[in-house]
């Protein structure tokens, strides 16, 4: 199994969209490989014919009565969001300057 | 007893319910008991992140009037209870123990905050956690700290460590926590206390902020068995708006913990698991824990229990899997605090665009752990590194639930320390995360299959408190009370008092 270096952290914060501080880059590129040092050994089972599992119970598709039924009020959830404006959630620019 | 306030918050809720049915107190006055308890002592404890004073007065003013005038009440109707703060409640703040959430306030409720207001009870407030469950002793929320009533230099468990230091310190007669690899059990162990992670799937998880969603499980955190199956009974059952709800009516677990409190054990067999602090694999173990764990074993079999040693060789890879699943998944989940919808925005300032507010809000309102925990889990879901990690570890996965199944052929229910250690001091393992992951070693294998498992107090080492953990197959919820409810019984009427009392009420909190 491979090593996490600072550079790979860094990709990976990218990828989570998380901006991680010089400070963190070199504390979590630390730590994350002391972490998959202590995990790689799932790597090491004999599993070649077990089948993976994902959840405790068999999951199946559950459908609802395609009914019309109220939802939450458009106040109540504005309410809740970080930025509103005319009745709807404001959002930061999506497009740079030059696009 | 008719009600010092001190009396009412050192009850637990069978009696609380028998006086309050019996009209010896009423709602408000068990309320304000509690929330004079709370405002003396919690600056001590730091149990809870919000107080819902005005709200519990008037809920409980709600059930005496209905009283008053005749109508019919559950037993339950005017006890107070608190709940971890990732229990979504209307109008009430919700935070998951981070700043991203702060001042959030959630426009519904969870099915299990509404169930239990539907049977009467009053909502005290929410209690402090690790941010988004994501830890052991509750060091990692982004609040306070959360301290162990039974020596506050040290962890009252985690990640629900505010509603077990709650619950211990007599803050709150009972309380919600959830489980993800030991959330519920762990901090029932180091403060003394009785904790049931239930089956997965038995208990909805609707309205539940989402850690790892194939393992989180809501449950109960009481000062006796039945307590926590009274409450069990409650919460628990299907719920049509969770799809992974098991659609299969509950035990009858009140009564399961009453006929284990008669003592009689004959007929049930116990398999010891000796991967699980059993010899050749006591490594991180205390020996007063696994002292306390042989003698609690030994209380079973003389009650009448059939007591064996099992192996379950795969639950030595426990570990290494869910700290590769449960990233994963945590990785996927948390992927909605984004800065748009709602919670907190960082650095929107008109320059900027949406990937650099986004970056900026999850730096800003994320704590270290959650930001390991994303990092590590989009590597191990991440191209090239899938099957070696989270692909291996599904399989390790299901190597435990045959081990489960292959043990549960044989013993009806299997035993173990609930933790390797009895609480440890602040600030020892905070900025090792490998030795912090260790304390799981004991509850994940049941997390993983999904299995209930209670922690039930089995003794005291140096002061302080260890548990015992009973899993059992699933749906079969109701062997974990049965026996744990015998050892309880037994142990209690060996020192002639609970354990919980051997802690005292600190001087001017009464």
């Amino acid at each position: 199994m491979s090593s996490i270096s600072r550079s790979d952290v860094a990709h990976l914060a990218r990828l989570s969209r998380l901006a991680v501080t010089d400070e963190e880059l070199d504390q979590f590129a630390g730590q994350l490989d002391q972490v998959l040092a202590a995990v790689a050994r799932v790597g090491e089972a004999a599993v070649a014919d077990v089948p993976p599992m994902t959840h405790a119970v068999p999951l199946t598709n559950v459908l609802r009565p395609d009914e019309v039924t109220p939802s939450l009020a458009r106040d109540v959830v504005l309410a809740g969001a970080p930025a509103a404006e005319d009745g709807r959630i404001r959002v930061p620019r999506i497009l740079g300057d030059a696009e | 007893m008719t009600g010092t306030s001190s009396d009412l918050t050192r009850a637990d809720v069978a009696e609380l319910s028998r006086l309050l049915g019996a009209g010896e107190v009423s709602a408000v006055e068990v309320t304000r008991a509690h929330l004079d308890r709370i405002a003396a002592d919690d600056g001590r404890l730091g149990a809870y992140l919000h107080v819902a004073d005005d709200a519990a007065l008037a809920s409980a003013a709600a059930v005496d009037e209905a009283r008053a005038s005749g109508a019919e009440l559950g037993p339950l109707a005017g006890v107070p209870v608190a709940l971890k703060d990732l229990v979504v409640t209307e109008g009430v703040p919700t935070t998951s123990g981070s700043k991203i959430l702060e001042g959030w306030l959630p426009p519904y409720s969870a099915t299990i905050a509404t169930r239990l207001a539907e049977a009467g009870t009053v909502l005290l407030g929410k209690t402090n956690m690790d941010e988004f469950a994501m830890g052991s002793s509750t060091e990692n929320s982004a609040y306070q700290v959360t301290r162990n009533p039974w020596d506050t230099d040290r962890i009252p468990g985690g990640s629900s460590g505010g509603s077990s230091a709650a619950v211990a310190g007599h803050l709150a007669p009972w309380s919600i926590g959830t489980d993800t690899g030991g959330s519920i059990r762990q901090p029932a162990a180091v403060t003394g206390l009785v904790g049931h992670k239930p089956t997965y799937g038995s208990v909805s998880r609707y309205g539940l902020i989402a850690f790892s969603s194939s393992l989180d499980q809501a449950g109960p955190m009481a000062r006796t068995v039945l307590d926590a199956a009274v409450m069990h009974e409650v919460i628990g059952g299907h719920d049509p708006r969770d799809s992974t709800s098991i659609d299969t009516p509950l035990a009858r677990l009140a009564d399961a913990a009453r006929e284990g409190a008669a003592g009689d054990l004959r007929g049930v067999r116990i398999g010891v698991v000796r991967e699980l602090g059993g010899e050749g694999h006591t490594e991180g173990y205390e020996p007063g824990v696994l002292a306390r764990t042989r003698e609690a074993v030994e209380v079973l079999a003389g009650l009448g229990a059939e007591v064996t040693e099992v192996s379950c060789p795969s639950f030595d890879l426990a570990l290494p899997a869910y700290y590769l699943i449960a990233p994963s998944e945590a990785s996927s989940n948390l992927a909605r605090y984004e800065g748009v919808r709602f919670g907190l925005r960082a650095g929107d300032d008109g320059n900027r665009d949406l990937d650099e507010v986004m970056a900026l809000t999850r730096e800003q309102g994320f704590g270290p752990e959650v930001k390991r925990r994303i990092i590590l889990g989009t590597y191990a879901l991440s191209s090239g590194y899938y099957d070696a990690y989270y692909g291996q570890a599904q399989k390790v996965r299901t190597l435990i639930t045959r081990d489960f199944g292959a043990a549960f052929a044989d013993v009806d229910v299997l035993v173990s320390p609930t933790m390797p250690t009895v609480a440890f001091p602040i600030g020892a393992r905070v900025d090792d995360p490998i030795s912090m992951y260790a304390a799981d070693l004991c509850t994940l294998p049941a997390s993983l299959a999904g299995l209930p498992a209670i922690s039930v107090p089995s003794g005291l080492s140096d002061g302080l408190p260890v548990g015992l953990q009973v899993m059992a197959p699933a749906l079969a919820d109701e062997r974990c009370y049965r026996v744990a409810a015998a050892l309880e019984a037994a142990q209690d009427a060996a020192r002639g008092h609970r354990l919980l009392d051997e802690l005292g009420t600190p001087a001017g909190a009464a």
